[in-house]
């Protein structure tokens, strides 16, 4: 008996420690991550970053172009993508118990969930660049959108999955057409939850470099045109980063910091702001 | 009561039997190939509380689910025989369901509150079938939450939200969500099972102002509560109808020795 529980004691403290160390582990790369960066981006940063068009070699700029070209196809692929998989998740959450349709699809949309972007990318490439003939700002919008789709499709299913039938029950007991018990009572009720799913979806797209490289390419001036090449952020890191030139390289840990922050922001939004207030 | 027939020497100080709001002919029902209920006949008495007991599993909730179709939501589950209301079969096929269950509301085990403010909670189901204005809207609401017994409690917060009441003023609020529709019928699934016994005791008591307006159909864990609250008890056991009259009847004086059984607690 006493073998047994202090055999049980043991093994609880092992497997703690063990967790403890893993964690420590992951951690230590994660802060070393941020320090670097924190480092060396905060060195190359100035207002500059926010006012001046992205440089030739050997002259004074910043980042304007590349930030705003970020800011405009991330927000065009989070509107493309968003209805699209939040429909899709209804479909698959609401109407998906019957038929072959709503497991084929879910079966697809895991694939397309873990498939690398620079797939994606290649993807869009092929489908749209290739055809019209040249890279824009529309064909990286629409990679994206492909990203967010599937991250949007599968929080929403899973976040409507969890309402309890109880409640569909209850809609539908007192005569609520289903279109109506969807949008008012179901959905209604994980909203935070679908938020939280598109924010984290726009965290992810944010920082993709692979599907804009192959589609929005970059563009060393300001455009607001859509059909052409924009400047993005990603690809400005990818391009600065990998150059000989020691102030394209300080810009690009500069985009780097940025990125991160940004992304550090919207996950710190995601999971405070639009946390579900009370529990069931 | 009318007096048609002229015999007063019948009438006892029990309600008289009244005419049946609905009525379940050859009633069976199926979850998949389980065979549920067999072969139920069984009128609901209107303006009256008609209670269904009997043990876990012996198909009172099911029979319950099957007077407002709710289990047509759910592939795999089908009734066969006859449900007469208003004239019509409602097992027909042609059936609109979201009009039968305007007509016939429900309230669940566990309170239901939509995730909206106590106001559109009762709303919510009067704008399904009319376009009422502010004003009468208002009127609406705060009928159905006075004749549901919680006006009280929440007149001053209807703009806050259902979720965040207790668990008794949230069935209450459900009570009134479901009779704001102005059904015929009401049907109510074990109403107090999760509640303490003070918000029980609220409830049951609003049962009895209630059947002045509405047909009232409910199922019960709780034997006392059956004898306590309605005017007509079923004893159901492994999906079928045992016995079934007067409340008075079937606890003082059962006729069959299984219902016996059952309510001196010999079994169950």
């Amino acid at each position: 008996m006493t073998t047994r529980y202090s055999r049980r004691l043991f093994v609880n403290r092992f497997n703690l420690v063990m967790s403890l160390i893993t964690m420590a582990f992951g951690l230590t790369f994660l802060l070393w991550i941020l320090l670097t960066l924190l480092q060396a981006g905060f060195h190359a940063f100035s207002t500059d970053l926010f006012t001046q068009m992205t440089p030739p070699p050997g002259s004074k700029g910043g980042l304007l172009n590349a930030i705003a070209g970020s800011v405009l196809m991330a927000t065009m692929g989070t509107l493309i993508g968003t209805p699209i998989g939040i429909l899709a998740g209804i479909y698959l959450a609401e109407f998906g118990s019957r038929g072959w349709l709503a497991p084929v699809t879910r079966f697809i949309n895991d694939i397309l969930l873990s498939a690398p972007s620079i797939v994606i990318g290649l993807f869009i490439y092929e489908a749209y660049v290739f055809r019209v003939g040249h890279f824009s700002a529309w064909a990286g919008a629409f990679a994206l959108a492909l990203i967010v789709i599937p991250v949007v499709i599968r929080t929403t299913e899973n976040m409507l999955k969890l309402v309890p039938d109880s409640l569909r029950e209850a809609a539908a007991a007192l005569g609520t057409p289903q279109w109506k018990m969807i949008l008012k009572v179901t959905l209604r009720s994980v909203r935070a939850g679908v938020i939280t799913g598109i924010l984290l979806a726009v965290a992810r797209i944010s920082g993709e470099t692979a599907p804009l490289l192959f589609t929005a390419l970059n563009n060393q001036f300001w455009t607001s045109n859509l059909d052409a090449p924009m400047a993005n952020l990603p690809v400005v890191i990818f391009q600065f980063a990998m150059s000989p030139y020691s102030d394209w390289q300080q810009l690009a840990w500069a985009g780097a910091l940025l990125i991160t922050m940004a992304v550090l922001l919207l996950n710190i939004l995601a999971r405070t702001v639009f946390r579900q207030p009370r529990t069931r | 009561m009318e007096t048609l027939v002229a015999t007063p020497e019948v009438r006892t100080e029990h309600a008289p039997i009244t005419a049946p709001k609905m009525s379940m002919r050859n009633l069976d029902f199926y979850y998949g190939k389980f065979h549920a209920l067999k072969n139920v006949n069984l009128d609901v008495a209107e303006r009256r509380v008609t209670a269904f007991i009997g043990p876990s599993g012996c198909g009172k909730s099911t029979l319950l689910r099957t007077l407002n179709r709710m289990y047509s939501l759910y592939p795999g589950q089908r009734a066969t025989g006859q449900i007469l209301f208003n004239g019509e079969n409602l097992l027909d096929a042609t059936v609109d369901l979201n009009m039968l269950r305007a007509k016939v509301g429900m309230v669940f085990q566990k309170p239901t509150p939509f995730p909206m403010s106590i106001y559109e909670n009762i709303a919510f189901g009067i704008r399904l079938y009319e376009n009422l204005s502010e004003r009468e809207m208002d009127e609406r609401v705060e009928t159905a939450l006075a004749k549901a017994a919680i006006l009280d409690e929440v007149k001053d917060k209807l703009k806050q939200s259902g979720m965040a009441l207790s668990g008794g003023q949230q069935q209450r609020l459900c009570i009134a969500r479901a009779i704001a529709v102005q059904p015929d019928v009401l049907l109510l699934d074990e109403p107090t099972s999760a509640l303490d016994p003070i918000s029980t005791a609220k409830i049951e008591g609003l049962l009895s102002d209630l059947k002045r307006d509405y047909t009232i159909a409910m199922v019960t864990h709780n034997m006392q509560q059956a004898a306590r609250v309605s005017d007509f008890t079923a004893y159901m056991y492994l999906g079928d109808l045992i016995e079934f009259g007067e409340t008075d009847q079937i606890f003082l004086r059962p006729m069959r020795k299984e219902t016996e059984d059952y309510i001196t607690g010999r079994f169950g």
